[in-house]
């Protein structure tokens, strides 16, 4: 039974990383970055959510929306002023460091603004916990809407990217660069979008992430931010199926290691499965294998 | 004899940069040695010589691989732990059996080193066969995995021997007379305070000597092939492995080095997020990218304004960071982007045609 249990609340964590993942892999498949900054991105998300939901009093719905608007802005900003002057830099670690500083940047604005003590945060699900086996698993309303709007999110990115002209530019772009611009796609715009949805993303994946574990500081975003990134190297970066089973399988390998071996090593072995999974199939699960020539 | 030499210096381009950056650290080092004799210093900026020293070295090692080798590491800090660990764990050992503290701290930097080194190689052996972020993943993986693996070992020491555990130091089943050295979380307490400014200079030149010769050597021009073309490279005979390994495992074992002079100025050691957790991995990798990718005097000279940066806005108390993130990206985009870059040379090539028409005037 607590095998169920434990399964249970790994696929709840592990569709928080796979929201996360999503934006990760979209953004690395377009502007072969690694974002750094997207980890804050979900703690700003969350910050919106607690302001206007606990200090200003408004039901969750504009609380949500609000940080969904206020993230979509945040990520293209961001893209616009950090990231696209340096998309032709001589090497690719210059666009890299920069989003660190993007990220320190973020952070510090929250510290200034809400300080450095974890908030409580109010979930935004009122959704009834769901009983099992007369009552002896009991699943909560978070995990719950976690993982249906997972669900629901990765099936509508599918559907956008291979039936809508705006996906279809995504992918062109993903692939080259030049010959997109050769075709007429407009490839700043692709990216800025790129940016768009994946910075929506993660102020969703913010606030279920802190329903569902409900602490909230300036540096909340960080190490989920890493743990996504995982994911989605996990799952074969750049692949959005990739990114959402590498995202579940993540969070039930580190609800399984802390409730069969040792709370303390579970992000060790979290990353020793990554590193066991790159070294039998480099490009993750779902990557696809580039050939190199000559 | 010093004509020769000076002759030498001229034609020698390498020889004078390689001169320059020696000579940049030891009138860094008489400087702060007369401000510190004149008392000029403040206690604040006191305690931060030795970490400078630490942050330039391991900026220097990380240029090794990210500069030279061209591989994204983002696991330093994991090599960094190592050293510490280990070199503590000998100087604690054996504090009573080496009264001397040079001879102690000597072989302790020996110690810290090679065992960093051979987790370079160890990790290095799968970890290099991978490109691009997929490595930078996978050393970021290491780090944390040493860093988590660190907090959770418990070792002591009694007349049979040394016990290790992994739950808490009363399952070491230690004799009355045992101490227990490592203590998991607690890490391990009382190390030997032997780390000084002087120290961490010369340890700081030796780095850059090892690392300037590494890369003017024939090896040093195998591991550049190998970053501006790896199949040109193999297809010429070079041991791709060899040579990848080999800057991997030098770039760790000089992280290493920076750990044990870390650890032993401090009188606790533990492994904490911040001090070898990927955020510090991070922080050197900025050091070298801001510093300029592949040149080894400017990490020296990023690692030291970055360190000092905060601590002279400390004024400003908790606007601090923030000016310092705002900084590094003004920073970045002014060094990097191709349309600064192209502004700079704009202004330059203005600059440089107003002294060039001052000249013709002066002649006409």
């Amino acid at each position: 039974m607590s095998f169920l249990k434990y399964l249970i609340s790994g696929i709840s964590l592990g569709s928080v990383y796979a929201l996360i993942a999503l934006g990760y892999t979209m953004v690395y498949g377009i502007a072969k970055m690694l974002n750094f900054a997207h980890g804050d991105v979900i703690m700003i998300g969350a910050f919106t959510t607690y302001t206007i939901c606990s200090t200003l009093g408004l039901p969750p719905v504009i609380g949500v929306l609000a940080a969904v608007i206020l993230c979509t802005f945040l990520g293209m900003g961001i893209e616009r002023v950090a990231y696209k002057p340096l998309r032709k830099a001589a090497s690719p670690l210059a666009v890299l460091i920069t989003a660190i500083g993007v990220s320190y940047l973020l952070q510090n604005i929250a510290l200034l603004i809400f300080g450095a003590n974890t908030k409580a945060f109010a979930s935004v699900v009122s959704f009834p916990a769901l009983e099992l086996a007369d009552g002896s698993i009991t699943v909560s309303g978070e995990t719950i809407v976690t993982i249906l709007s997972c669900i629901v999110i990765m099936i509508c990115l599918m559907l956008f990217i291979h039936k809508t002209k705006a996906g279809q530019a995504m992918l062109a772009v993903s692939e080259d660069k030049g010959a997109a611009q050769l075709m007429g796609i407009n490839v700043n715009g692709t990216i800025a979008l790129t940016f768009a949805i994946g910075s929506a993303l993660a102020a969703i994946a913010g606030v279920l992430l802190c329903s569902a574990y409900p602490s909230l500081n300036p540096y909340t975003g960080s190490m989920p931010g890493i743990k996504a990134f995982v994911a989605a190297v996990f799952g074969g970066i750049g692949s959005i199926p990739g990114a959402f089973i590498g995202g579940i399988l993540l969070g039930i390998i580190e609800i399984f290691a802390k409730a069969y071996i040792s709370s303390q090593v579970a992000d060790a072995i979290v990353f020793a499965v990554l590193i066991i999974v790159l070294l039998i199939k480099p490009t993750g699960i779902l990557g696809r294998n580039v050939q190199e020539k000559v | 004899m010093q004509k020769a030499f000076m002759t030498k210096l001229k034609s020698n381009k390498t020889l004078k940069s390689n001169l320059i950056t020696f000579g940049m650290v030891i009138i860094a080092y008489i400087l702060m040695e007369i401000l510190m004799a004149a008392g000029i210093l403040s206690n604040l900026l006191k305690g931060l010589l030795v970490p400078l020293c630490v942050y330039a070295i391991l900026a220097v090692s990380l240029n090794l691989t990210v500069g030279i080798l061209g591989e994204l590491s983002l696991g330093h800090a994991g090599f960094m732990c190592v050293g510490a660990f280990s070199s503590a764990f000998f100087s604690k050992c054996m504090q009573d059996v080496i009264p001397i503290a040079g001879v102690r701290f000597t072989l302790a930097i020996i110690i810290g080193a090679l065992s960093a080194g051979l987790f370079g190689i160890l990790i290095g052996i799968p970890v290099l066969r991978l490109k691009g972020d997929y490595l930078a993943i996978v050393t970021l993986a290491f780090g944390e995995i040493i860093k988590n693996l660190v907090n959770i070992l418990y070792v002591g020491l009694d007349e049979n021997g040394f016990h290790f555990s992994t739950k808490s130091s009363l399952d070491l089943n230690l004799s009355e007379n045992g101490t227990v050295i490592i203590q998991g979380a607690q890490g391990i307490t009382g190390t030997p305070h032997d780390s000084n400014f002087t120290i961490g200079i010369i340890l700081l030149l030796l780095t850059l000597f090892i690392v300037l010769n590494l890369i003017h050597s024939r090896d040093g021009r195998a591991i550049m092939a190998i970053r501006d073309n790896t199949i040109a490279a193999e297809s010429v005979g070079i041991n791709i492995t060899k040579y990848k390994l080999m800057a991997f495992s030098i770039s760790a074992a000089l992280a290493g080095l920076a750990g044990v002079l870390y650890a032993h100025n401090l009188s606790t050691l533990t492994a904490l997020p911040k001090n070898f957790g990927y955020n510090m991995s991070i922080m050197i990798l900025v050091f070298v990218v801001l510093g300029g990718i592949g040149n080894i005097r400017g990490s020296i000279i990023s690692a030291v304004v970055l360190t000092l940066l905060p601590e002279l806005l400390r004024g400003l108390n908790d606007y601090r960071m923030l000016i310092y993130a705002i900084v590094l990206i003004v920073m970045m985009l002014f060094n990097w982007a191709p349309a600064c870059i192209q502004w700079r040379e704009k202004i330059a090539y203005k600059l440089k045609k107003k002294k060039i028409v001052k000249i013709n005037g002066k002649e006409a």
